[in-house]
């Protein structure tokens, strides 16, 4: 009887032991991610590297025959540029979608929106990039009399169709999360539907909401093989929508294949990497922040 | 799952073993196939074609562009680097420094490199310092109305070129451009061949450049020139073996060292009668066409 009670005590152990590893376990995976595309650019960083030319040339020349240059501001405009163009077409639209599913559709319609919403997710991104390629590019051509459909516009969109099911879905939960007595108390009071929503449930939700937008970023920022397809890849700074960029995450997609392990290129696209890395980390940070105060604002 | 385990067990193997050692469970030898984008497509129907010549061996394929499989090649990982231009001598280095190998290189086939425009452009020639003043950094034609066409919807020329790891983009660079010259900035850079003829194709005011097997009915290939004072000449087989059209290249692959017995059998088929109709097929210029019409590609290129 002792015996048996001893090996079950142990394999309690074990068993907490497992599940705290696997808790664990993203912290590592995490740290573990940064510290290798950190230790892969370090070199350069640290010797050779100009941070003054990286941050406010535009010249990106890394395989130059006369003169290499790794001005990466363009690049870095690029990503701005298309985030924000993305965002604001996707924010408005999922939130917007948010709000319907959650509070005016019937169940029967709920489902079938959701699951179509997630279908749009389920799209590989290199369909989105061809879509951009093929179809968005002579559609641009036409109703703006633009030059090259490839532009911050065309990859805009496509990004902005690539996150609207994160923010759906976030967005919905953190409205389904808003208790159903605030409503209650809402309607017993005389208040429309519509007035319950943007004077009781929004604000009540936003930091979900904020959370659901930031995650939206998140994704537009870090997306790659769509953005490669359907921007132009060209280094410039956009001055309208109808210019072509190339952002960070392209850059290091089309040149990494090329550039001979641990030669400067290939450290400098690591480079690229950690400020991508910082970029998404502060962003989730943020996310993270809003979604706390849900927390503390619900206790 | 055994089938998995032999393609994994094949794949991380295949750097430093033999061909040997690198049979998978069902007895097939498998040579790694990596790099030119002008190339995957012409080395995949060899591949498919050599698999009905000898079933023993299964050829993989793989594109990413000729730095890619340069690269391949300097880390040990591949068989065969295709490349559409030449290594460089850095590349040579490095590969000989890393695998204490020399690359050993085959022409296997020709390439004439097609520039192209939208169907609707009226241009039909070009000059090689038209295109370098159009590609060039600080070049000065940047108007359809400076080559003399009127009537376009937009007077801008949309410049598309290819990302850096192409060996079509180091090619024209430097035949087009000189040794010392850069691209200009703000160039839209496709990824691959394909997606560059499908821009240009879509595009009414783009100009473009790829090897010709990637040209299709949808894009006007334009004749070319040296200069304005001399005749212009469409790419193709008799031009470009006569050396009269002025940006024609071979294609090359690399091995690391002397090829294997394996490899060398694949690299026989293909210089073969064989291997060579596949190239023609392609839509590029067989060696054999070569012998006709003397060697000017041997050297210097």
């Amino acid at each position: 009887m002792q015996n048996r009670g001893n090996w079950e005590m142990l394999s309690e152990k074990f068993i907490e032991r497992l599940i705290w590893l696997c808790g664990i376990s993203s912290i590592l995976f995490v740290f573990g991610i940064f510290f290798f595309v950190f230790r892969e650019g370090a070199g350069f960083l640290f010797d050779g590297f100009n941070a003054k030319e990286f941050f406010t040339s535009i010249e990106w020349y890394p395989t130059s025959q006369n003169h290499v240059r790794y001005g990466a501001l363009a690049l870095i405009a690029g990503t701005f540029s298309v985030t924000l163009v993305s965002m604001a077409i996707a924010v408005p639209f999922g939130l917007g979608a948010a709000i319907y599913i959650s509070e005016f559709c019937s169940p029967k319609v709920k489902e079938v929106l959701k699951i179509t919403i997630e279908l749009l997710a389920a799209i590989p991104s290199v369909v989105w990039g061809f879509i951009g390629l093929t179809i968005m590019n002579q559609l641009i051509i036409e109703l703006f009399n633009a030059p090259i459909g490839l532009t911050v516009l065309n990859g805009g969109l496509i990004l902005a169709l690539m996150s609207v099911p994160i923010i759906v879905s976030i967005g919905e939960d953190a409205l389904k999360a808003v208790p159903d007595s605030y409503r209650e108390a809402s309607l017993a009071l005389g208040a429309t539907r519509w007035q319950t929503i943007y004077r009781v449930l929004l604000p009540a939700a936003k930091n979900g909401l904020l959370a659901a937008a930031l995650l939206g970023v998140g994704r537009a920022v870090g997306e790659t093989m769509a953005v490669l397809m359907a921007t132009g890849h060209s280094i410039r700074i956009p001055t309208s929508l109808l210019e072509p960029v190339r952002t960070l995450t392209a850059t290091i997609a089309a040149e990494l294949g090329e550039a001979p392990m641990h030669s400067e290129h290939y450290q400098v696209l690591f480079i690229i990497g950690i400020l991508l890395f910082t970029i998404t980390f502060v962003v989730n940070l943020v996310a993270d922040l809003a979604v706390r105060g849900i927390r503390n604002q619900a206790s | 799952m055994t089938v998995l385990l032999c393609g994994a067990i094949s794949l991380t193997g295949c750097a430093r073993k033999s061909d040997e050692q690198r049979r998978s469970k069902s007895g097939k030898a498998v040579i790694q196939n990596t790099g030119s984008d002008t190339m995957v497509n012409l080395a995949q129907a060899w591949a498919e074609e050599y698999a009905t010549v000898d079933s023993t061996v299964s050829v993989e394929v793989s594109g990413g562009g000729s730095g890619t499989g340069i690269a391949a090649l300097i880390n040990g990982t591949v068989d065969i680097a295709n490349c559409s231009r030449k290594i460089e001598p850095d590349e040579r280095k490095r590969a000989e420094e890393n695998t204490g190998k020399t690359p050993d290189e085959f022409v296997v086939a020709y390439d004439a490199l097609a520039v192209f425009v939208s169907k609707q452009n009226p241009l039909s020639e070009i000059s090689l310092s038209q295109l370098a003043e159009i590609y060039g950094e600080n070049g000065s034609i940047t108007k359809w109305s400076q080559l003399g066409i009127t009537g376009m919807k937009r007077d801008e020329i949309i410049v598309i070129n290819r990302q850096s790891n192409s060996g079509t983009y180091h090619y024209f660079r430097e035949a087009v451009l000189g040794k010392k010259r850069d691209f200009r900035l703000g160039t839209y850079d496709m990824h691959g061949s394909k997606d560059v003829v499908e821009v240009v194709a879509r595009t009414p005011g783009a100009i473009g450049f790829s090897g010709m097997g990637y040209a299709t009915h949808d894009v006007k290939m334009l004749r070319i020139c040296v200069s304005e004072a001399d005749s212009a000449f469409l790419p193709n087989i008799q031009n470009a073996l006569s050396g009269k059209y002025p940006i024609a290249r071979p294609l090359l692959m690399y091995t690391i060292g002397e090829p294997t017995p394996v490899i060398k059998n694949y690299l026989d088929w293909i210089f073969s009668k064989h291997g060579q109709k596949i190239v023609a097929l392609n839509g590029y210029i067989p060696l054999t066409a070569d012998a006709h019409l003397g060697n000017h590609f041997s050297e210097g290129r």
